[in-house]
């Protein structure tokens, strides 16, 4: 059982606010990922959470408990480091161990706690080996493995996967959310990469300038982005903006002006009324080429990545990014006319705030657990 | 040849002759050490002639070598440990919980390096006067200890500079208190560096004439106050003085000569790294 809750909690360095009142709850063995732009606080609030940082003000709860004067290594939580932050001088072992050598445990207890933990990882061959001696890969599990011989009921990981290639760190991911699966553990995870945030979070907090700008799971962020930031910090590409007029609006939809036409996007219209302009927002990939589209634009780019396309489209002072099929045979400079969904599509006011859906996408509260198959069935 | 080679070969021409300056009056010395009175002050000097321990002989015949070298090495280790032990705590709280007076206490005390000795020496020869500490291998241990302090605490203060946070950081994670972050982490990782630092403390120890001369008259004068016995008021013997110099400084020379290594890996720890 861990939980953990920030109640509105501030950090200051030296008059400057880093964190500006935080909440968060974070329910038993759920997955909660920080995702925000570099310097937005991310490190600080995770570094608040394991007490290496104090809080200036607000309260941090673990399972109810007020910890917020609770050293770190007693508040039961273990952190993996961006830089491992293992220990030069000594061996695998020994970096595995160091907590429970400082906990007075004997030392058959404490190899046999070791070697659980290197078993999982498969780290065994490499007990004896000093961290130089190690990959990069293999560095990055001694201190996941360090962080597991502690049995802590909260795993803290900030940017663990961030100085590995890409191709492991694929494979870290899959082996971070199988460990997951396996050790039943509470786990809060910084990350820059969307990709990571998207598949292994079963909640993602998005951060920017110490404030929180929405927390849901990541396909509620995907569909249902609260604002015009999270609308375009989520996604990759980036999501398309342009400024519409309103034509007409009321509680069923709201009726805007696209330069090929009129366009129904249903989406809560209250409080907007005709001439009001808003922002439209489109994703690349819910754009779609088609002869008879409401939109133009000349190709300026072509990135062919073999399964999908993208196109970098301009249209008078508008640009947009499209991504199509493998297939797209056009050349650079052709002029292309594309059109999309209104379902997708997602309309914000002036300060930013996205007008509310009328349906809420079907996906928008899937669970993790529907999208992985558990420990007990993939026959490991 | 081209350039760069021209320079190569300048500057390793350069070094030579440096080094060839450095050492000669050494050499010279324990030249001399090995002739007779009248060959020493011979004009002009003979390079090639019957070498003799007749200096030596004398030179310990007149006084107890061991006993002198005795008070050196006591002395000078026993400052350095004494400094290491103060050292280490203010380099650690300088390095990892600094305030904003860190960079003004650090210049401070480096600048108390740049006070002629003498100008302190009334009050510290009073105080030592009053506390029983003239001539005494306790007292020279403080001195000396308070001397090298500045460049100790500065040094240990670079090295625990360049270990990384989040390694200090992952111990406190893993539970560990100051006492064993400092004993199981910083020591261990630093410890290049510290025993480069304890071996300038000790040579610099082993060379330091004035206040040896000052506050020291026979129980514990260390060998410094031993070649300076030499020098007496009759004129100067030079043969016997080179043999005295030459023994004193023979045991440091081999000591730094073994421990050359580690001084030049200690002093450019964390500038390679
Ligand atoms: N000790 C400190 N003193 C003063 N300001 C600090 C301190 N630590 C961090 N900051 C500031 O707090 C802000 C947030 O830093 P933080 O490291 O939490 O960002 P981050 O979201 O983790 O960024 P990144 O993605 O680049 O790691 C930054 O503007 C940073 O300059
Ligand atoms: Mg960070």
């Amino acid at each position: 059982m861990a939980t953990l809750q920030l109640n509105n909690i501030v950090k200051d360095f030296g008059g400057t606010q880093v964190i500006k009142g935080v909440d968060l709850e974070v329910k038993d063995r759920e997955f909660v990922v920080f995702v925000g732009p570099s310097g937005c606080g991310k490190s600080t609030l995770m570094r608040m959470i394991a007490g290496l940082e104090s809080t200036t003000s607000g309260e941090i709860a673990i399972d109810g408990q007020r910890v917020n004067e609770v050293g770190p290594a007693d508040r039961g939580l273990a952190m993996v480091f961006q830089s491992y932050a293992l220990y030069p001088h000594m061996t695998v072992e020994d970096n595995m161990g160091f907590s429970l050598r400082l906990a007075k445990v004997p030392r058959a207890e404490r190899r046999e706690k070791v070697l659980a933990a290197a078993r999982i990882l498969q780290l065994e061959p490499l007990l004896d080996r000093k961290p130089r001696a190690l990959s990069g890969g293999q560095r990055q599990r001694v201190a996941i493995g360090r962080a597991i011989v502690r049995n802590p009921s909260i795993f803290l990981f900030d940017e663990p996967l961030s100085n590995l290639d890409a191709a492991l760190r694929v494979q870290m991911r899959i082996e971070l959310a199988r460990l997951h699966e396996e050790l039943d553990a509470t786990m809060i995870y910084v990350t820059h990469d969307q990709i990571e945030a998207m598949t292994m979070a079963d909640k993602i907090v998005v951060l920017q300038d110490g404030v929180v700008e929405q927390i849901g799971s990541p396909m509620e962020l995907y569909h249902h982005p609260r604002n015009r930031f999270v609308a375009g910090f989520i996604g990759s590409p980036k999501m398309n903006f342009l400024e519409v007029e309103v034509r007409g609006a009321d509680a069923e939809g709201v009726d805007v002006a696209l330069p090929g036409g009129d366009c129904r996007v249903p989406v809560a219209g209250d409080g907007v009324s005709a001439g009001d302009t808003l922002t439209l927002g489109i994703r690349p990939e819910h754009l779609v080429l088609d002869e008879a589209g409401p939109l133009t634009g000349r190709i300026q780019v072509i990135e062919r990545l073999g399964g999908v396309t993208s196109l970098y489209l301009e249209h008078g002072d508008s640009e947009w990014i499209l991504v199509a099929d493998g297939n797209v045979a056009h050349r650079v400079h052709d002029e292309v006319r594309f059109t999309f969904d209104p379902a997708c599509a997602h309309l914000f006011t002036a300060d930013g705030l996205a007008l509310a859906h009328l349906t809420r996408h079907p996906l928008a509260d899937i669970d993790r657990k529907e999208n992985r198959a558990s420990s007990a069935s993939d026959g490991r | 040849m081209n350039p760069t080679m021209t320079k190569k070969l300048l500057l390793t021409l350069l070094a030579w002759g440096i080094a060839l300056i450095v050492f000669f009056p050494i050499f010279w010395m324990v030249l001399t050490g090995f002739k007779t009175e009248g060959e020493a002050v011979a004009t002009p000097p003979s390079l090639f002639f019957e070498p003799t321990l007749a200096g030596y002989h004398e030179v310990m015949a007149r006084a107890d070598y061991l006993k002198f070298a005795l008070n050196s090495i006591v002395i000078s280790f026993g400052s350095t440990l004494l400094a290491l032990i103060v050292a280490i705590p203010s380099a650690y709280s300088m390095a990892f919980l600094p305030t904003k007076r860190t960079r003004g206490t650090l210049l401070w005390m480096l600048s108390t390096k740049m006070l002629p000795p003498v100008g302190v020496l009334m009050p510290v020869y009073l105080l030592f006067r009053d506390m029983g500490l003239l001539d005494s291998q306790l007292g020279l241990t403080i001195v000396y200890m308070l001397m090298n302090l500045p460049i100790v605490v500065w040094m240990l203060y670079t090295f625990f500079k360049d270990i990384p946070k989040d390694i200090l950081e992952a111990g406190r994670m893993d539970g560990a208190g100051t006492l064993q972050e400092v004993l199981y982490l910083l020591l261990p990782l630093t410890l290049p560096g510290i025993a480069s630092t304890g071996l300038l403390s000790v040579i610099l120890s082993w060379n330091e004439a004035f206040w040896s001369l000052n506050l020291t008259t026979s129980d514990a004068a260390p060998l410094t106050a031993f070649i300076a016995s030499f020098s007496s008021p009759e004129g100067l013997f030079w043969a016997k003085l080179s043999a005295a110099s030459t023994l004193a400084i023979a045991p440091i020379l081999i000591f730094g000569w073994l421990t050359q290594k580690q001084m030049v890996r200690g002093l450019t720890f964390g500038a390679v790294k």
